[in-house]
């Protein structure tokens, strides 16, 4: 009697160990746990709790009000930590701890190239200014916006050329 | 353009390392250096806090006493809307999350400059042409706009406001929009990939965990109020009818998109500045920072919640679900508790001294723990009810802003400006900026709670003598001269220390974070060395790794070693 409780035990205990491993094991999937990966866990976390804390809120704000208006910016919120948050969480399965991921990394760890940086253009400024003159267009009459909009064409082909060539003016 | 092809550690033995570029006025329009552009946005902002600032000053000399006729009625709502426009828009909000964010975020995780420094650029070239737009009102016919900072709906419509002020009004709201954004995605970016080896996201500084919070709290709320500018311009020029009623619109719609934003954007004047104390107590208290995840977890808390109380500032409207947005303002208090119970933990039983960041930093807690509390108070619908649109809102929202953008903010700039200048700002005169500036402050706003209880509204130009307001009022306005005054001690200690420089050397506090490792001012692309991060106060460690046996310092735990 005891035995046959024992065995019937230790089957429902098998049994149930493979889901328990199941959620593990999709746990270390989805969030890069296993040896390897996980760059980038807490950024992807960040923006998905946004979306999570967002949609909580806004299921909350809907049942208790139906008011459109404010449920629509909830809703989009939701979607700003989504798309963020989904292709970092995408990238934290799949990629290696960067040093800067790692507690235990050495400064030497992060030698390499780090990125471009352009040292100095004029493009901005004169972007910058366009745009301005665009906005007064919106008051004193589209011709401004076009002297705006032809400045704002200058510098953007400007930037576009000046990353081309790859070099500082 | 630099292909950086070494981390800074490979920048080791070139201390006369110095950058070739342009200099002089050419350098400030064009350089795409974190730290020109940080320095250019934090001058800029205060150019227009002090232009606010004397707005604030002609207001308050209207008030002096009833039946004042220091200007005309259309004068002084110009002059308030244009006060609270260039405050929350033009200072307090870049004063923070572009200026200082600029300056030391980049530094203090270890990046060699922002992620995106011509983005970076571009963003301060538009708030300033948005900046001189919003301003450039006064000099147009009709004057600037005049329907206070929130422009709420059917007083902001073409036949209530007509000219070209409102126009320009909106057109610089919406340049300063777009630059705000540009900026949150840098600072978002910049803290997520360019962080130095071993700065992981729970070692990088409070200041940059509250500016990465603050940044995705902007890239949440600033389109919301781009959307609504441009709906309003539709509005005024387009023929639509989003907010006018006559043609099926909804003008509450607009207080709900604006508080949308408007919340938020309160939070994200907030935060930067919370930030800058959290990082000014531990310095002056000679402790690490107390329960650092907590604070962090908090940070998050404030920013979610925030976002979900936008609509306690229309109880009034009646059209909203008063519970609700009670309950969620009410909850805001848990985590801003909390981070005044761990600010209080990090100076607790620490070696305080009391140089100026600190007294700012200080005069922050008590300023602003009664700017919240009032807050509090004004969560509650049906005090609400009873003291809208008074000046015990007035003083309430004057004390939460002042509290974290004025005194948190040059708290900040008292503390910094060592690091992006080089030079010292003398003790004695920063001592009396701050005894000034809170001394004129409380006169300035501790009336106006009992103003507002007994009945002023705000935005009025005068009273009669009738409702004895005045004794007040002259109270009030005489603080305002005062921390007038006290800006004008703040412009001569900067001008004393511009002739006659004291230098800083690098590490003038003691400070934990990694902006202090590193020379004043910082070099080209930020560090010749990096030292090796083990915990959230790199700087710390590396000065104290071994305390002398028997003596009565600090080891690396921040306990005292007896």
């Amino acid at each position: 009697m005891s035995e046959n409780t024992d065995s019937g035990r230790s089957d429902e205990v098998e049994a149930a160990g493979q889901s328990e491993h199941w959620v593990r094991d999709w746990f270390r999937r989805s969030w890069g746990t296993s040896k390897g990966t996980g760059g980038f866990r807490f950024e992807a976390a960040i923006y998905l709790g946004t979306a999570a804390f967002f949609a909580v809120v806004l299921a909350i704000y809907w049942f208790t009000s139906y008011e459109g208006g404010g449920a629509v910016m909830l809703l989009f919120t939701v979607c700003l930590g989504l798309l963020p948050g989904s292709y970092m969480f995408f990238w934290s399965r799949r990629m290696k701890k960067r040093p800067e991921d790692r507690l235990d990394a050495e400064v030497d760890d992060g030698v390499g190239p780090v990125g471009s940086f352009p040292d100095q253009s004029v493009w901005p400024f004169v972007l910058g200014i366009s745009i301005g003159f665009c906005a007064l267009g919106l008051v004193f009459g589209p011709w401004l916006g076009l002297v705006g909009g032809i400045g704002a064409f200058c510098a953007v082909a400007g930037v576009t050329m000046e990353s081309r060539r790859g070099g500082n003016i | 353009m630099t292909l950086l092809d070494d981390r800074p550690a490979i920048l080791v033995d070139e201390p006369e390392h110095h950058h070739e570029g342009p200099s002089g006025l050419y350098q400030w329009i064009t350089s795409t250096d974190h730290k020109v552009i940080g320095k250019s946005y934090l001058y800029t902002s205060i150019v227009f806090f002090l232009l606010a600032g004397l707005m604030a000053l002609m207001i308050r000399t209207q008030l002096i006493m009833p039946n004042n006729t220091f200007g005309s009625q259309q004068t002084y709502d110009e002059l308030f809307t244009m006060h609270g426009s260039l405050m929350m828009y033009l200072f307090a909000g870049p004063f923070a999350f572009a200026g200082f964010a600029n300056l030391i975020i980049p530094i203090q995780v270890g990046a060699p400059d922002m992620a995106f420094p011509r983005l970076n650029l571009l963003s301060y070239w538009l708030y300033l042409s948005g900046g001189l737009i919003l301003v450039g009102g006064f000099f147009v016919s009709g004057g600037a706009a005049d329907f206070g900072w929130v422009a709420y709906a059917p007083l902001s419509g073409i036949i209530r406001s007509p000219g070209a002020g409102p126009d320009m009004w909106i057109a610089g709201l919406i340049l300063t929009g777009f630059s705000a954004i540009f900026t949150g995605i840098n600072l978002v970016t910049t803290i997520f990939y360019l962080r130095a080896p071993g700065m992981t996201m729970f070692r990088i500084p409070i200041f940059s965990w509250n500016m990465l919070v603050t940044a995705i709290l902007i890239l949440i709320a600033f389109p919301v109020l781009t959307s609504a500018l441009v709906m309003l311009y539709a509005d005024r020029h387009l023929g639509t009818h989003f907010f006018t009623v006559v043609g099926g619109g909804v003008p509450v719609l607009w207080q709900n998109l604006f508080w949308f934003f408007g919340h938020p954007e309160v939070y994200i004047l907030a935060l930067p500045y919370f930030g800058i104390v959290t990082e000014i107590l531990p310095v002056f208290s000679r402790k690490p920072v107390f329960s650092y995840k907590g604070l962090v977890f908090a940070t998050l808390l404030i920013a979610g919640l925030s976002t979900g109380v936008w609509a306690h500032h229309m109880f009034t409207t009646g059209v909203v679900l008063l519970p609700f947005f009670a309950g969620m303002s009410y909850l805001i208090a848990v985590p801003t508790g909390l981070k005044f119970f761990a600010w209080i933990g990090t100076m607790w039983r620490g070696h305080l001294t009391f140089e100026t960041p600190m007294l700012f930093a200080i005069g922050f807690l008590v300023v602003f723990l009664l700017g919240g509390l009032s807050g509090v108070i004004l969560a509650a619908p049906p005090i609400d009810f009873f003291v809208h649109d008074t000046y015990y809102v007035v003083a309430h929202f004057h004390e939460v802003l002042i509290g974290t953008a004025v005194l948190g903010g040059f708290g900040g700039f008292y503390y910094w400006y060592p690091k992006f200048t080089g030079r010292m700002l003398r003790e004695p005169l920063g001592q009396t900026h701050f005894v000034m500036l809170i001394v004129g402050f409380l006169l300035q706003t501790m009336p106006q709670y009992v103003l507002g209880l007994e009945g002023m509204p705000r935005r009025i130009a005068t009273y009669t003598v009738a409702e004895h307001w005045t004794t007040l009022n002259v109270i009030s306005s005489c603080g305002g001269y005062l921390i007038g005054l006290s800006f004008a001690v703040w412009l001569v200690n900067l001008w004393i220390s511009w002739r006659h420089p004291i230098l800083a050397g690098d590490d003038p506090w003691g400070g934990h974070t990694l902006e202090w490792a590193t020379t004043s001012p910082p070099p080209h692309h930020n560090f010749y060395s990096i030292p090796p991060i083990r915990s959230e106060r790199p700087t710390w460690d590396m000065n104290h790794e071994e305390p002398p046996p028997g003596s009565d310092v600090q080891g690396p735990t921040g306990i005292t070693v007896r």
